[in-house]
């Protein structure tokens, strides 16, 4: 049999045999472990909100509670439980951004503080930034040129 | 000339069948808490088996393993003529360095997670070859030093797809001889390079599946040989859904194994563990051979089986690259006499 012919017919046998994903069960979490972190976030605007902060120095210090929180869950743990469960809503909100940031700062610790924290903090969150920035100025561009 | 031991393509046979003299395992924890639990010599619970690093967690289960063959075989590491081990690690680090502590002539193997089977091969062939009398051999793998190379950090939250595997923690080892008592190693097929072209890094059971299901066949081909000869034929880590493949691959070529076949992967985690399609790693075929499949060789509940350990040849910087990942199967036939 030509090679050709034998991966695709090899390709359609792993195709069946492959379990579907379970998107609609996998959604449903996501949605309810994103939206309870985002209750938390909101119990903690009105936190602040009740101590006398104004609306944008509310938010950002939810922000900072938030990623502290996350960081804190990471350590001890708990926090790839959450998204493992979860899935997207666990990643999606702030708190995955610092998931994936104190995640690689405990695993490359082995590795010395400059060449295994240093160079690896940004391993999973170097990629966010950098398309988030260079999509960022591209809207940017457009924006001033078409408005 | 074909070589005076070689049956076929790729089968060797061994004229006085090397003996495996004892065989000892290591495990972690979600290891020793599941359905072979018992079968282990160690079980250990904490991931850094006291050590700083997992890397040395790793190499520590691995001497250990290595050091309880010797002990149940009541020989001393000056018995042994020759090491063969190997692991998952960049240059396989755990091989070498657990060699480092240990004075023995050392020779270093990759096959991924087959890299058991095909030190059981190799130490059959010294031994039967006459170049040795005794051979240790050994392979490890541990969740968390291979989790950080091929994947993520351990601690970095996200959702595996159900096809992926969950690396065994854990080693064996055992010691292969020319003489004394035990299962006896009758043959070795040396597995090829197949690739399929799979390159879902998620999914190794269906990348190696073409490859065990190859020599598997060979196998059978080369020794004239049924299935039913074997009371079980037991790949390596293809998973719930890669032995499937390889059975429909073998049922394609005239061979039925769906009554005797089993995989590591699947035997050493429960359904509750949640590790979805099962174990993988060098470690997998290693300590389920070194603790279950021996000791029920020994008890008589087997009398003859092929195990086949299987292995995904890829690396993060193929798999980044775009590269398919291939597979590997290395099949060793053990018999009680």
């Amino acid at each position: 049999m030509p090679a050709i012919k034998q991966k695709q017919l090899y390709y359609d046998m792993v195709k069946q045999s492959a379990p579907k994903p379970r998107v609609w069960r996998n959604t449903f979490w996501a949605f309810v472990v994103g939206g309870l972190i985002c209750l938390v976030g909101q119990f903690i605007i009105v936190f602040f909100r009740t101590r006398g902060l104004d609306v944008n120095e509310a938010g950002a210090a939810t922000s900072a509670t938030l990623v502290f929180l996350a960081a804190f869950l990471t350590g001890l743990g708990v926090y790839d439980e959450v998204s493992r469960f979860g899935g997207a809503g666990g990643i999606v909100p702030i708190t995955g951004f610092a998931n994936s940031m104190v995640a690689p700062a405990l695993e490359y610790r082995a590795e010395g503080m400059v060449f295994g924290v240093g160079a690896r903090l940004f391993n999973i969150a170097g990629p966010v930034l950098v398309w988030g920035i260079v999509t960022a100025w591209v809207a940017g561009i457009l924006y001033y040129f078409f408005r | 000339m074909a070589a005076r031991q070689k049956n076929g393509k790729q089968t060797v046979w061994f004229q006085n069948p090397p003996v495996i003299i004892s065989a000892a395992s290591v495990v972690g924890s979600r290891e020793g808490e599941g359905p072979l639990g018992k079968t282990f010599d160690r079980v250990v619970y904490d991931t850094y088996y006291g050590e700083k690093t997992w890397e040395k967690a790793e190499q520590r289960m691995m001497l250990e393993a290595m050091q309880k063959a010797l002990e149940k075989a009541n020989i001393q590491d000056s018995d042994i003529d020759f090491m063969l081990a190997g692991d998952l690690l960049n240059q396989i680090i755990t091989a070498n360095f657990t060699a480092r502590a240990l004075a023995i002539p050392f020779l270093g193997l990759y096959g991924a997670c087959s890299t058991m089977y095909e030190s059981l091969a190799l130490g059959a062939m010294l031994i039967d070859g006459g170049f040795a009398e005794r051979v240790l051999v050994g392979a490890s793998s541990h969740y968390c030093t291979a989790e950080r190379q091929y994947r993520f950090p351990t601690e970095m939250g996200n959702q595996r797809p159900m096809t992926a595997q969950w690396t065994v923690t854990g080693a064996g080892a055992a010691i292969l001889s020319r003489e004394g008592s035990g299962p006896v190693i009758t043959h070795a097929t040396i597995g090829k390079v197949v690739d399929l072209g799979q390159g879902d890094p998620q999914n190794m059971g269906a990348a190696m599946a073409p490859a065990a299901a190859d020599t598997i066949i060979s196998h059978l081909q080369d020794t004239s040989r049924n299935p039913d000869y074997y009371d079980l034929i037991i790949t390596g880590d293809l998973g719930a859904y890669g032995k499937k493949l390889a059975v429909q691959l073998i049922s394609q070529n005239g061979y039925d194994i769906s009554e005797r076949c089993s995989d590591c992967g699947i035997l050493i985690y429960s359904p509750s563990q949640d590790v979805h399609a099962g174990g993988s790693g060098c470690g997998c075929s290693a300590v389920v051979t070194c603790g279950y499949l021996i000791e029920n060789l020994i008890s008589g509940k087997y009398k003859r089986l092929l195990g086949i350990g299987t292995g995904a040849l890829l690396s993060p910087c193929s798999s980044q690259q775009g590269e398919t990942v291939p597979g590997i199967g290395h099949a060793v036939a053990i018999e009680m006499r």
